[in-house]
């Protein structure tokens, strides 16, 4: 029997930053997770082992591209067991260390699987075997998302993936068909697509990476045509099919042959928050219809005792949204009135080029009638994206039309991802154009293109002659 | 071993009052729940009963002193701990009670229950510090911060005038447990002194983190989309937290910096303003004076707690509505021979046929035929709130200051009842045993002066009303009479209508006060057309 003034159930990036900041304000905390090591998804099966496979993917191309520069490694040699140590390795390295922050800061970490008993009780089965009670003040439900499989593509067969498998890497199939045109099936395609397979990407809707500003998307589109074998729009599929020499799958719309073969299927649609907690119809917490726990600005939820964050409350599922929820939750518990409130959740997509974008776009302004100018800076105009002989970079503000404030910022190129921060930043503080444009960026780096964005926005850009009109 | 009795936390937002008069001496013997101390604070006058008892052996504060929650009143000896000690042991519980999961208990019952429980005022008044949308279920608790001990909610309307009927009265020593206020306030008293107690032993440090958590919990929406409409308020989230945390809405904040950019320092601004009420009051306040010792002697008193509202109140209904008064006269001739026939029945029923009772049906009557006078301006939201219903407030001299107590649903009253009525609420704030409810949600004010004297005068609208009538001495006149073509001697009684000239037009101005005027002068058109 185990008394803690907080309980987090599911120790993803939520999770483990909620429990750390409450024992780091002396609340006795316990955390649970199936897990021998807080991480979740984020670090085990998603953010982390993505990466560390893109940044390989990344060098492939780039090497294959050194050809251009006078330079030829030949074709690359592929160890797939030691790249997925490495990609192992690197989660290993992650997890042992919030294991230390776990231990150092004393949390009681109970790996195993929760069920709720009523609003202040848990039972925690544990991995170890046995199960052990916990009492608690207050909870924090942390429980993440799973990989969303629609039922035409619920396939018994190894072949046709979900992220978690396909990030495990069992072979490098000659032919991947990728379901779904969203960061997952993008990411992942790339990975692949550098390894050396003949990578088809499938979307519903009309263009790649729905939410993101289309002049944005345009470039990532474009090299990524170049990489994958073919990228389809408007086109379902509506069988899959085992055979023995392939996955056959049938698709719906432009595309001939309807009928093809693949190796392997990765389907990423979408993800499903992971509110079927056992027990939790113990407790006055409600879900919508969505299937998310319903949670106010504070992210309590109907109970009083417990509260919840990340995925299993709401889009976007993004790690970095769920440890600042996490963060604020447990403020509110340790009496703070605050609230989650932030102007911008970034959102990244690691392909090549990333692409990124914070705050409001230009289609959300278009929609909802926001008076807003956009101030484009093409990264043709950067020194800096010339030398790394990447100039089809886009850097694009979006401004209150009065008084010239940020109010969104999206990127596309080579470390967007990165980018992306000053213009989160910027919109926070409330910045305005004038504020980005008098702050010396450092020379010649792509940073520099948010300042000349904001030239830009005045007429006045020092590389880009586009006069202000009227 | 002598015990301190300091001054319990009061309720309603009350931190600090001024001592009316000290009820006991050294040497007196007390009982637990005798009162000690007639404290006024802004709301209401106040009877603090004890929470210990023995012999008094020092009384700590005299008449005229400011004392805040918290400080020392009296000390007793009560001849051994014992007691004392024996108390502490139900607030002990208490607080096991708090810190047990109140599961059934509404959230705002339960943050209630954990109060008295906290260690230290500042640390309360943090905790406490209630999330903007349940300021009313927790009015309560906020703000018990001596920092800023004004009080932002709640402000009393007080209007310039005086009803006729009021008469200075000096209150005896009065039973504490009469009136709510006293009685609601027993139970308070005996807990919190001793949980305060309790907290200097330590012990209690602990619990200020966890213990009130579930303060502010409120049902929570539909999991939030962010509105778009507007772009949101350009502050950093620093700024951000802190007006929360101040119970400030940051989007209502003016902004100085470039593109309306929001600082620390614009959200402090506002939030003074909206402590010292719309900016009128501060600025009346901050006048400098000359010294005057250059002219003459001078003695400085403090400025009690009614009398600092009343000036806020109305530096803030003077400098935001733009007045206008009406003025005109009725014939009240008919009307006085009706009222003397029929004071003896009101009498017998308990009340006060009086001219302010008269007005009072005649005005319920006119602000259902003109309802932009039971109405308020929202500047900010570019909307006219009209009233359903139509209390109204009557102006009440009194020797702590002037006081409106508010008949409510007015319109469905008869004369007797209002006279009734009206009666035993100038009464009651006299005897300062009003309530802060008694004193709320006027539609529109009376203020007489006819009792003293005066033609007429300019009364200020007792914001956020948007009208107020001034009734002044009636008196025998020579009137032309058409019929005759003579003068005839005719009671004549001056009214003085001032209104909010931002919702109501001159035009209407005059056709309310004539309307007004005609009932007074025709006492039969009020059933005909009212």
């Amino acid at each position: 029997m185990t008394s803690v003034q907080l309980v987090v159930v599911g120790a993803g990036p939520g999770g483990y930053a909620a429990a750390f900041l409450a024992a780091d304000l002396g609340l006795t905390t316990a955390l649970v997770d199936p897990e021998p090591n807080p991480g979740g998804v984020c670090v085990y099966r998603g953010c982390i082992p993505s990466k560390a496979l893109l940044h390989v993917a990344k060098l492939l191309d780039e090497s294959r591209h050194a050809k251009a520069w006078g330079i030829d490694f030949g074709e690359p040699a592929i160890d797939l067991d030691k790249l997925r140590a490495f990609k192992d390795n690197v989660v290993k390295k992650n997890t042992g260390g919030t294991g230390q922050l776990v231990k150092v800061r004393k949390v009681k970490y109970l790996q195993g699987w929760a069920e709720i008993v009523d609003a202040h009780n848990l039972k925690v089965k544990l991995a170890a075997g046995g199960e052990e009670q916990v009492q608690f003040e207050h909870a924090i439900l942390a429980t993440g998302s799973t990989p969303a499989i629609p039922p035409m593509l619920k396939v018994d067969d190894k072949r046709v993936m979900d992220s978690t498998i396909a990030l495990e890497m069992p072979d490098i199939p000659k032919s991947l068909l990728v379901v779904g045109g969203g960061y997952i099936g993008l990411e992942l395609g790339s990975v692949y697509a550098a390894l050396g397979s003949a990578v088809t990407v499938v979307e519903m809707t009309p263009g790649l990476l729905p939410g993101a500003d289309r002049d944005l998307v345009d470039v990532l589109a474009k090299r990524v045509g170049q990489v994958m074998k073919s990228v389809l729009l408007e086109t379902k599929v509506v069988q899959v099919k085992p055979e023995a020499k392939g996955v056959r799958v049938t698709l719906e719309g432009n595309v001939d042959p309807k009928e093809q073969v693949f190796d392997r299927v990765l389907v990423s649609v979408g993800r499903r928050p992971n509110s079927k907690i056992p027990g939790l119809e113990r407790t006055q917490v409600q879900v919508d219809q969505r299937g998310f726990i319903m949670v106010d600005e504070q992210r309590r939820t109907h109970e009083p005792s417990i509260f919840a964050i990340g995925d299993v409350v709401g889009e976007p599922m993004l790690a970095h949204k769920a440890s600042h929820e996490g963060r604020v939750a447990v403020e509110v518990m340790a009496g703070e009135n605050v609230a989650f409130a932030p102007r911008a959740i970034p959102a990244v997509v690691f392909t090549d080029p990333e692409l990124a974008w914070a705050g409001l776009t230009e289609a959300q302004a278009k929609k909802d009638n926001v008076a807003v100018k956009v101030a484009k800076f093409p990264w043709g105009a950067s020194g800096r994206a010339a030398t790394l002989d990447r100039s089809d970079g886009l850097t694009k503000l979006i401004l209150d039309n009065d008084s010239e404030r940020l109010l969104g910022v999206g990127l596309v190129g080579p470390g967007a991802g990165e980018l992306v921060a000053e213009g989160v930043l910027a919109i926070e503080m409330g910045a305005t154009a004038t504020d980005l444009k008098l702050t010396i960026h450092p020379h010649p780096t792509l940073s520099e293109t948010l300042m000349e964005s904001a030239e830009v926005f005045f007429g006045q850009a020092t590389h880009v002659y586009r006069p202000k009109r009227g | 071993m002598p015990t301190d009795f300091t001054l319990p936390e009061l309720g309603e937002n009350i931190s600090a009052g001024d001592v009316l008069r000290v009820l006991v001496k050294p040497g007196d013997t007390i009982q637990k729940d005798q009162s000690v101390l007639e404290l006024e604070t802004d709301k209401a006058t106040i009877e603090v009963p004890s929470s210990v008892a023995g012999k008094v052996k020092e009384v700590k504060v005299k008449e005229g002193d400011k004392v805040k929650v918290g400080q020392a009143i009296l000390s007793v000896d009560d001849g051994g701990g014992a007691e004392a000690e024996g108390e502490r042991k139900p607030a002990a519980k208490e607080k096991e009670a708090a810190k047990e999961p109140a599961k059934k208990a509404a959230p705002a019952a339960k943050s209630d229950e954990a109060k008295p429980q906290k260690p230290q005022p500042r640390a309360a008044a943090r905790d406490a510090e209630p999330a903007p949308e349940s300021d009313e279920a927790e009015g309560d608790e906020a703000d018990s911060d001596e920092a800023d001990g004004e009080e932002i909610a709640d402000m009393q309307p007080d209007v310039q005038a005086k009803d006729k009927s009021a008469k200075p009265d000096k209150p005896g020593v009065k039973d504490p447990s009469v009136g709510p206020r006293a009685a609601a306030q027993d139970s308070e008293a005996q807990a919190r002194p001793q949980a305060r107690d309790q907290g200097r032993e330590g012990g209690a440090q602990d619990d200020r983190k966890v213990v009130d958590i579930n303060r502010g919990a409120r049902t929570p929406a539909e999991p939030a989309a962010p509105a778009r409409e507007a772009p949101p308020a350009p502050a950093a989230p620093s700024v951000r937290r802190m007006a929360r945390e101040l119970g400030v809405d940051v989007n209502q904040v003016n902004g100085t910096g470039p593109g309306g950019r929001i600082s620390i320092e614009d959200v402090k601004e506002h939030t003074k303003r909206l402590v010292s009420g719309a900016g009128g009051g501060a600025a009346a306040r901050s006048v400098p004076l000359p010294d005057f010792s250059r002219f003459g002697a001078v003695e400085r008193q403090p400025m009690r707690a009614v009398r600092r509202k009343t000036a806020e109140h109305l530096s803030a209904a003077w400098a935001s509505i733009p007045h206008v008064t009406q003025c005109d006269l009725a014939d009240i001739t008919a009307l006085e021979e009706l009222r003397k026939k029929f004071a003896p029945k009101v009498e017998a029923a308990g009340g006060n046929l009086t001219v302010t009772a008269i007005a009072l049906k005649v005005v319920a009557a006119a602000l259902r035929v003109f309802p932009q006078f039971n109405a308020s301006v929202d500047m900010g939201a570019d909307e006219i709130v009209l009233k359903k219903y139509v209390n109204i407030g009557v102006a009440v001299d009194t020797d702590r200051g002037l006081l409106v107590p508010v008949i409510r649903d007015a319109d469905r009253k008869n004369i007797v009842q209002l006279s009734v009525e009206l009666s035993q609420l100038s009464e009651k704030a006299r005897t300062r045993k009003i309530t802060a409810e008694e004193m709320q949600g006027g539609c529109f004010s009376i203020s007489n002066l006819g009792g003293i004297g005066g033609t007429y005068f300019t009364p200020i609208v007792n914001a956020p009303e948007v009208a107020i009538l001034g009734i002044s001495r009636a008196r025998m006149e020579p009137v032309y009479q058409k019929e005759s073509g003579q003068f005839a001697p005719r009671f004549m009684l001056p009214l003085s209508l001032s209104y909010d000239h931002r919702v109501i037009d001159g035009a209407d101005g005059i056709r309310f006060l004539r309307w007004v005027t005609e009932a007074l002068e025709q006492p039969f058109l009020l059933s005909l057309q009212g």
